[in-house]
Order: structure tokens, then sequence, then C-alpha cells
């Protein structure tokens, strides 16, 4: 450990790191471990057993004495968590997935020492019907452009050393030796726009909270991240806790604050803790504290945990939640830049805004503005998942269509099921449908097509979801999720709620349509904060889309989709049906009859709409239809 | 703070920047509804009843916290400012109860004064969720009803920025949210001081004093303005009175007050028509017809109540009597100058009262140090 006290003190380090890096830095020369190879250690991957298996992968090399040859790094998250434990070898680039304990000794003696590659454990790609043994190989990164997610399993995100080897603060060097205003004047010429949802533009509000005369001044970090199924900011904290601390000390030099809070989720655990080494050993290189780098400017950094609420996502609530307040939202103005955090300018940013800021400061605004769209500028970070092949984190460039994103990266919908739309901006986003998929991923698009951005939320959805439930599912978290302060959140969104209940329960009205429509545009106008003002979101993209499911609930009280109890009944479609027997082995209320090889039917009498059947069929040929119809039709037929 | 042009309603009106919309636009005659704005509270920002339309801004934006700055357009009651008020009215009473007719607020209630006004006739969400709380809380001061509350927080504000105890707050989000005192326990068992500050400026009947429950409503009680009685601060009451009966009492805006009181002010009024209280002086019956006084032989049982002992005694010629204030005041006079005479000023002292005006202690002083010539004089605020 060393105190750095200059830029040269960083860069000398800095070709130390480097060659410390070894077989992870292209064109290595003389490194002192053969090979490196990289287990994911984050959450996703972590659940799937894979400490256990980096740690029998590092008691074998061990007894194999291959330990001055061989060496195991625990990183961040790959992105593909649907097929954890990940890890990769270097210098090679073979990439295995669902490593399980039992496969050590094989990579041991196969790959480690005998160079071949493990045919089984390579990805499958299910669209060439093939094993792909090289990272690069994989559709799923090779149309990706990882910037915030670049040094993602491939550094230890709990040694500051492995980030300075990869450019690490190298971004703060340079900023330093700009004035507070030239720094500012990059970022807005960058043309970066806040990731955490709203998508204002980063410099603009460090400009205006610089101008504002007040002291002192802070930096927030916004790592709540409370969208469910979001992990994108987990994953950088995970992975690369210090590209969030280099970028907030580059922010509060642009501002002239000496004083930040980092936000996160208290249920986040193994980001508090990579967060809290990393503060610590910033402080202890000098990158945090008295005069960094000795350029004068001084700067310290606290790790706030959050309280467990969505709301407190939102940056008055965050602040009021800082101030060891009920995280509520008041009305702004004044905005926060102008009086935030105890009544004083202060900067609040998503954890990936800051993440970008370093780079660049490094890189120029040039190169970011050539990156993504004119308006959206960059990358985008998302958490797909849903009905899609590969779910997990992904990096792109703003301007890929979402059928890219879905089809090719995502490797499409599994089962040969029907897409059927996607979800963007997480609960207080919208829905888009098939017609929509050409629609560029960028911020004025997503929200002209009728969803939004967000902060990085995608979830696919097949022909097997209801679109009234789909909608009522997110509807439900918003008004669990609201604080409470405002009426039209409050009780509308209360009220929204019991409108979509009785239309799924089959007591919708036509009437009940125009309500939608009326509570959502009140609750929009009305409402104090963005969550109350985007809760009707997902519900009127759905209606504006599915329009139709919308009318089958109400005027045919029919869930086409077959996910409403009691608005549909099920049958077997003769002509899909192998008469496998799968169903009727799988119905508890003996429904189901039916001859090997002949089309079974289904008693209606008998049924009880779980649904086992649909499940067990691998044909798809279990249908909703709407009830009495279908009997109908089949003694007609 | 320098001034700013701004418009309301097309009315070109100069006004001082940074002050609310909601400030500027009473203060020129213009008017915005307003629930869980008060005066003499921080704004908040949540009944959304002070929605305006202000021009080049996404949404509508509450006037009660809204800045005016240069150049402002603003329309206070456009079609949609007049639907998303209405929109939070209705919302508001799908919430709550509808019994107006035997509620005490009736006649006394913002609610219900913007219910009339916006045409809200009942709930338009029936069917919906409507809370249903207990009406419990142990203190003999105030009614809680949680099922009238519309979490408007003008009460929490006041106990945190009037009264400065904190005592209550929210507790829940959502629907579910709804105002509690203290870590959630009862009024009785929070830090409450019973100043009624809450009650004050709760806009319906969720808070009321509960001796004032059934005793009349506000078009039947006559409002006096006086000062009370209690104390030096001199703070400016108003008394709700029915059949020369005192039913409750209000804050006025003194300079003193502005419109809060204490618990005393407040809730301390019962004495006045008290059968036991003292309305004409009583003297030692030997101290007007002569004889000796007892010290001894107390009638009072031995229970401990000074009452009894002191009016009633065994020896009839120490009991009290009525007499009249000249009577009374020339005995006391008597008194003072005989022990001044017998035994020197110093054999006097004073204890005066923070219940007492500046006058009235002022005079206290001087009685002490010029006719009694003595400095044996000190106040019960220096305790
Ligand atoms: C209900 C709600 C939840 C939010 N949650 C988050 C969050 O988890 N992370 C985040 O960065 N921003 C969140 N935001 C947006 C923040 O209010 C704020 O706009 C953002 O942190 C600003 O940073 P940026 O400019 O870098 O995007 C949320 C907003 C709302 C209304
Ligand atoms: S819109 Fe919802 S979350 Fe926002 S302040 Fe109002 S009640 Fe709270
Ligand atoms: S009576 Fe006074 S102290 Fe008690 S809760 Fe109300 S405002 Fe607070
Ligand atoms: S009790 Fe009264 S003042 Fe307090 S929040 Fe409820 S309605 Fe408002
Ligand atoms: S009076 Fe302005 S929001 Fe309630």
């Amino acid at each position: 450990m060393s105190l750095l006290k200059s830029t040269d003190d960083l860069l000398s380090l800095r070709e130390r790191a480097i060659y410390a890096l070894g077989v992870r830095v292209p064109g290595a020369s003389q490194p002192q471990f053969r090979n490196d190879v990289v287990v994911c250690g984050s959450t996703g991957c972590r659940s799937a057993n894979s400490q256990q298996v980096l740690k029998a992968l590092q008691a074998q090399i061990i007894q194999r004495e291959l330990d001055k040859a061989v060496r195991v790094i625990s990183t961040g998250c790959r992105g593909l968590c649907a097929v954890g434990p990940v890890m990769q070898i270097f210098p090679s680039g073979v990439f295995y997935n669902r490593v399980q304990i039992t496969d050590v000794p094989e990579i041991v003696e196969q790959t480690l020492v005998g160079g071949k590659i493990i045919e089984r454990l390579c990805f499958r790609d299910v669209a060439q019907n093939k094993r792909l043994a090289h990272y690069l190989d994989i559709p799923f990164y090779n149309r990706q452009l990882p910037i915030v997610l670049r040094n993602c399993g491939l550094i230890d995100p709990q040694n500051i050393e492995e980030y300075i080897a990869t450019d690490g603060y190298l971004g703060l060097t340079k900023a330093l030796e700009l004035s507070p205003e030239e720094v500012i004047e990059i970022i807005k010429n960058s043309g970066l726009r806040g990731r955490g949802g709203a998508g204002f533009s980063t410099g603009i509000k460090w400009e205006l909270c610089r101008r504002v005369a007040k002291q002192p001044k802070y930096v927030i970090c916004n790592a709540d991240e409370g969208d469910p199924g979001a992990f994108m900011d987990r994953s950088i904290l995970e992975a690369d806790p210090h590209s969030v601390i280099e970028g907030m000390v580059i922010a509060a030099y642009a501002i002239g604050a000496p004083l930040g809070y980092i936000y996160v989720r208290a249920e986040y655990p193994l980001a508090v803790i990579h967060l809290r080494r990393a503060i610590a050993q910033a402080r202890a290189y000098g990158l945090l504290g008295e005069n960094i780098l000795g350029s004068g400017f001084s700067f310290d950094l606290h790790l706030k945990e959050g309280a467990g609420a969505f709301v407190c996502g939102e940056e008055m609530a965050l602040i009021a939640s800082v101030e060891g307040r009920r995280g509520e939202p008041r009305p702004k103005p004044p905005f926060p830049a102008v009086s935030g955090l105890w009544n004083r300018p202060t900067v609040v940013n998503n954890v990936k805004t800051y993440a970008l800021t370093p780079r660049i400061i490094l890189r120029g605004p040039e190169w970011f503005s050539s990156i993504g769209t004119s308006k959206s500028p960059g990358t985008a970070v998302f958490a797909l998942t849903g009905k899609i092949r590969n779910t997990g984190l992904i990096e792109v460039p703003m301007g890929i269509t979402l059928r890219e994103i879905i089809y090719d990266i995502g490797g499409g919908i599994p089962k040969k099921r029907q897409f059927k739309a996607v979800q963007t901006g997480g609960p207080l986003g919208g829905c888009l449908p098939a017609s929509a998929l050409d629609t560029p991923v960028d911020f004025d698009s997503l929200t002209e097509a009728g969803a939004t951005m967000g902060s990085g939320g995608m979830i696919v959805v097949d022909e097997r979801t209801c679109m009234v439930e789909f909608a009522k599912y997110f509807l439900t978290f918003a008004t669990a999720e609201s604080c409470g302060k405002c009426v039209p959140c409050r009780i509308g969104g209360q009220r929204l709620l019991e409108v979509l209940t009785r239309i799924t329960s089959g007591a919708g009205t036509p009437r009940d349509l125009d309500e939608i429509e009326r509570i959502s545009r009140n609750m929009r106008e009305a409402s104090l904060c963005a969550l109350g003002q985007l809760t009707p979101g997902p519900v009127m993209s759905a209606l504006r889309f599915f329009r139709e499911e919308y009318e089958a609930h109400v005027y045919d009280k029919f869930c086409l989709a077959g996910v409403c109890k009691g608005l549909y009944e099920l049958h077997v479609d003769a002509d899909r049906c192998a008469g496998c027997g799968l169903c009727k082995k799988a119905c508890s209320q003996d429904a189901i009859s039916g001859n090997r090889k002949e089309p079974h039917v289904i008693d209606q009498l008998k049924c009880i709409q779980c649904g086992a059947c649909v499940e067990a069929c691998n044909l798809d040929a279990i249908v909703a239809q709407p009830r009495g119809k279908g009997v109908h039709a089949i003694a007609v037929a | 703070m320098p001034q700013v042009n701004i418009t309301i309603d097309g009315k070109k009106i100069k006004a001082e920047a940074f002050k609310t919309v909601y400030e500027v636009a009473t203060a020129n005659g213009i008017y915005i509804p307003a629930l869980c704005h008060h005066p003499a509270l921080p704004p908040e920002g949540a009944c959304r009843v002070c929605l305006v339309e202000i021009e080049r801004q996404r949404a509508l934006q509450p006037a009660c916290t809204f800045p005016v700055t240069e150049g402002l357009v603003i329309h206070t009651n456009s079609p949609k400012v007049r639907e998303a008020r209405k929109f939070a009215l209705e919302l508001i009473i799908s919430d709550h109860p509808l019994d107006c007719m035997t509620c005490e607020a009736t006649g006394d209630c913002r609610l219900q004064d913007l219910a009339y006004e916006y045409g809200v006739k009942g709930n338009e969400y029936t069917g919906g969720v409507q809370h249903t709380y207990p009406i419990d809380d142990p203190n003999p001061f105030i009614q809680v009803d949680r099922n009238k509350c519309i979490l408007c927080r003008r009460c929490v504000r006041a106990c945190n920025y009037i009264n400065g105890v904190e005592a209550i707050g929210i507790v829940y989000r959502g629907f579910k949210a709804r105002i509690a005192f203290g870590m959630d326990s009862t009024m009785q068992d929070s830090p409450c001081e019973f100043c009624g500050s809450c009650v004050e400026v709760c806009p319906t009947a969720a808070l009321w004093p509960k001796m004032s429950l059934g005793k009349g409503r506000a078009w039947q009680l006559k409002k006096i303005e006086t000062i009370c009685s209690y104390c030096g601060v001199g703070c400016r009451l108003n008394l709700h009175v029915r059949d020369n009966e005192i039913v409750k009492v209000t804050g006025a805006d003194g300079p003193a007050n502005h419109g809060f009181t204490c618990v005393k002010g407040r809730f301390g009024y019962d004495y006045v028509n008290h059968p036991e209280r003292l309305t004409r002086p009583l003297v030692r019956r030997y101290l007007l017809e002569g004889g000796s006084k007892a010290a001894t032989d107390h009638r009072g049982g031995g229970d401990g109540k000074n009452g009894d002992g002191l009016l009633a005694t065994g020896n009839a010629a120490a009991d009290f009597v009525e007499t009249d204030w000249d009577t009374a005041l020339n005995l006391v006079a008597h008194k003072f100058a005989e022990i001044k005479r017998n035994y020197g000023g110093d054999a006097f002292a004073a204890l005066c009262s923070a219940r007492c005006t500046n006058e009235e202690n002022f005079l206290m002083a001087k009685l002490t140090r010029q006719l009694m010539a003595t400095h044996n004089i000190d106040h019960c605020a220096r305790l």
C-alpha cells in the first residue's frame, strides 16, 4: 500500500499494477502467472454456488502445485447470470458456464494443464445450435459495448491496484489538472444524460450547482435501485466500485463539494462490503481525503444504507432519508442543485452516471458523443429478464433497436413462443408491442413510443402473459411503494388498482376503461413526484397497445392468455395434440381423458384451471378459450 | 429579495421573488383554494387542491409551494386545474365518512367547504376500500378520529414547528399511511403536551377537543375574543360560548401567540363555571367580628384535603365568611401596615407570579420596596 501524493506517484503505481494484472492485459510480457482464471463472484453466480467452485478450484490448483502458474480471481458480474456460475480463462478467452464443483478436477486436468476445451461446459447457442468455446464468439457478448461494465469480470473489485491498472483514477488526475469549469464543459459537451431515469443533462446539473453561492455543497450517489428485477447498479458496485468513487470525486471537484454520500440499498450486502472496502482503500491511497494527489482539493465520502423503500430512489426522498427523516419527496423547485441535502446545493447522480464520467474525462467528449445517438450519446445498461433466453446484464450503444437486444443479444423467446411485449423503465415505465420492436433504444425514442428509458430494467413477455394482469402487477408494486404523502398517488393509485382488479376478476364494466384513462390522466398531472406521475404508465401503455385484451376482459369476460382465473376455459387443441398423455398425468383432478396418440379432452366440470396441464404439455396444445363458448365449439365440431 | 413581474389570470403583478404563488395570489385578491396549507406552517404540497397551471411547466404545480420568478404566467382556474382539484377532492371523499350531518366540524370544515365549492356530491368510487380505524385515544383532551383524517399533515407540522414537541408523525406507506403519536402508541403515551396546536390547525374533525363534543356547532356558538388569564404572555383567545357557557377555546391572532396557545389557555377553562369557584373574597370570621383564632381541631377528617380544613375549622370564629372586596383589601392593608410598624419592613416578603402581567409585577415591586421598605421580593419564574 502506498500513499499517492501526486499524479506521478499514481502513474508509477500504474506501471507496477499493469504488470501485476498479468495475462489479463492483452500481450502482457513475462507475466508472473501463465493463466488467470476469473470466476464470477457477483450475487447471481454466488447464489449458484460460485464461491464453492472457486474454493475447490483454488484447492485443486494448490494440490497440483500449479499455484505458481495459475491464479484464481473472483470478479464482478459477467452478465450471463442465467447460466452461472461462469468462469473465463485468460489469456485464451475460454468461457465456461454452469460450472459445478464436480467439474473442477476436469477443468484443471483438461484445460489448465492439457490446454483442451471441455465442450460440455461451453455456452450453448440455441440459434446456431452449437457450443461456443470463446467468450467473444458468444453473440450475447459480441454485440455489446462495455464502458461502464468494462471491468466487470476482468478485475478483482476489492483490489484498488487492479482498478488503477485499467486506467483507474487517470480521469481524476486529468480533471484535477483542469479548472472545475473546464471539467463541467467537457461533461456538457459530451452530451451525457443522467442514467437514473429522467435523462437530465449531467453537465447542466453540475453547472447549476457550481453557480449557487452557498457552502458547503454535497455530491450524492443514488444507488437505491429499487425496481423489481433490476440489478445494473448493484452489479457495477459489486464489480467496479472504484469507478463510481472516481466519478464522484470528479463531480465533487467540478461543483466544489467537500463531502459526498453513497446512498445504497441495504438489501445489497455484497455491494455494501465492496464499497466500504473501496472507500477505505481510496482513503489509504490518498484518493479520498485531504489534498488529493497534491492538488489541494479535499473530498471525503460516507456510505448511507437505505431504508428499503423504492421511493427513496427519488432524489428528494433520498435526501430526506440521508438527513434521517422519513423518505418522502417534497415539491420541486427548489431543485437539489440549489437546495438539497440540509438545504445546501447538492448534486444527485446515478451509479452509472458517475461510472461514466472518468471515461469521458479521460477519452474526451467527442469520443463519448460519437457513441450512441446525437441526443442520447453513450451506452445504456440493461438488466434483461422475463421470457427471454439469455437473461442477464448488458451494455449496448444507444440507438440499438429493441429487436437487436431481444433477439440477437437476448437470444429470443424460449419454447418457440411468440414475443408479446417488452416493458422498459421498470414499474414506472411502459410496455411496447411487437410493432415497436424496431424502435431505437434511447431516451427520446422510447418515450415517444410510449414507454420510458428508466434506469435500465427490460422485461420481455410472451403470448402467455395477460397484459391486464401484467399492468396490475406493476401497479400493485407502485401503489405499495407510494409514500402516501400526496392525494393523487396515495388514493388515486389505490382506486386505479381497484379498477384493474375488477377487470381481471371479470367484474369490469365499459365505464372502467374510461375510468382508467381519467384516473391516469389526473395522477400524471396532479401527483407530487414522478412516482405518482408515472404510476399509470404501464397501465396506460398496455391499454393503448393491447386494448382488445382489456375489452375482451370487460365485454366477453375472457382472458386470452389464460391467466385471469374464471375468465377462460382450458381446451386441448386437437390439431396440435399428439396424444402423449403428459397433461393427463399432470392433472390432479382427473379431468383429462383420451387414448394414446389421440387428441385428449378436458372435462370442464372437473377442471379447476390450475394450469398444471398447460405447463406439462410440450406442444403448447392446451389453450384458453372463452367460457362456455369452447364447449359449444367442440360440440358443433 | 428582488421584485419580479408575473401574470396571474391575465393580471400583471409585481411580486417579491421566491414568495409562493399562493402567497402572491392571495395578497392580490386572487382566490386559490388550499387544504393542506396553513399560513402559519411551512408549505407541504400534499393535498394538491391548490394546483395551478403554470406555462412552460410539464405538469400542474401546487401554488402553496411554487416560488415566483420573473415572467411566470399562471392560470388559477383553467378547466384542467378544476378537473385536477375536483379529482383530488373526490379521492379524499372516497375515503372519508359522509356523516357531516352529525359531525362536530360541520360548518367549520375546510373539506366540507371545498367539496361544496367543487360540487363533489358523494363517493365517486363506491365499492373502493375505506379505512375503519377505532376512535380510542385515552387522553382526556383530544379525540383522535383517523377515519376523518385527510393526511394533510398540518398537525404534524404544528407539533414540530409551533410547539416543537414532535409528538405526531406518519407511519406506513401509500394507502396504509396514517398519523401516529410517539412511537405509534397513543397520544396519551406520546411526548404530547396537549397544547392543542394540532387541533387548532386540523381542517376536519379528525382532531377535536373532547370537552366540546356535542356542545354545539360553529354557527351556534358566539365567539368572544379575550386575553388568556393564565399567564403574562398574554395570548389572545377566542372563547366559543353557548348559553353563557364556554364550550371551546381556540387561539386568536394576537401579537404574542399568532393563533396558538398552550394547554392551559386551550383546555383549562372549566374553572369558569365551576361550582367551587371563588367569586367573592373570604375572610376568617374573627377578623371581622373579633374572637380568637384556633389553629387546631381541623374538621377535615384528616383526609389531607386542605380545602375542607381551611373552610371549616372546629372553632366557629376561625371559619371563612364571605365579604366584599373593599373590606377584604382594607383588612390586608391594615395588617401589612401593622407588621411594618411592629416588626419592620424586613418582616415582610413577597413572591409574585408569572401569571401576573408585567404591570402587576411592577406594582408589586413598588409596594414591596417603597411602601413596605424591603427588598424581600422574588418571582416564581426564578425557581
Ligand atoms: C420513485 C423513483 C425512484 C427512483 N429510483 C432511482 C434509483 O433507484 N436510482 C437512480 O439513480 N435514480 C432513481 N430515480 C431518479 C432520481 O430521482 C434522480 O433523477 C436521479 O438519481 C438523478 O441522477 P441522474 O441525473 O444521474 O439520472 C428515481 C425516481 C423516482 C421518482
Ligand atoms: S406521488 Fe406518491 S410517492 Fe410521490 S409524493 Fe405523492 S404519494 Fe409520495
Ligand atoms: S397537543 Fe400540542 S404537543 Fe400534543 S400533539 Fe398536538 S401539537 Fe403536539
Ligand atoms: S389529524 Fe387533522 S391536521 Fe392531522 S393530518 Fe389528519 S386531517 Fe390533517
Ligand atoms: S394546499 Fe397546496 S398542496 Fe395542499
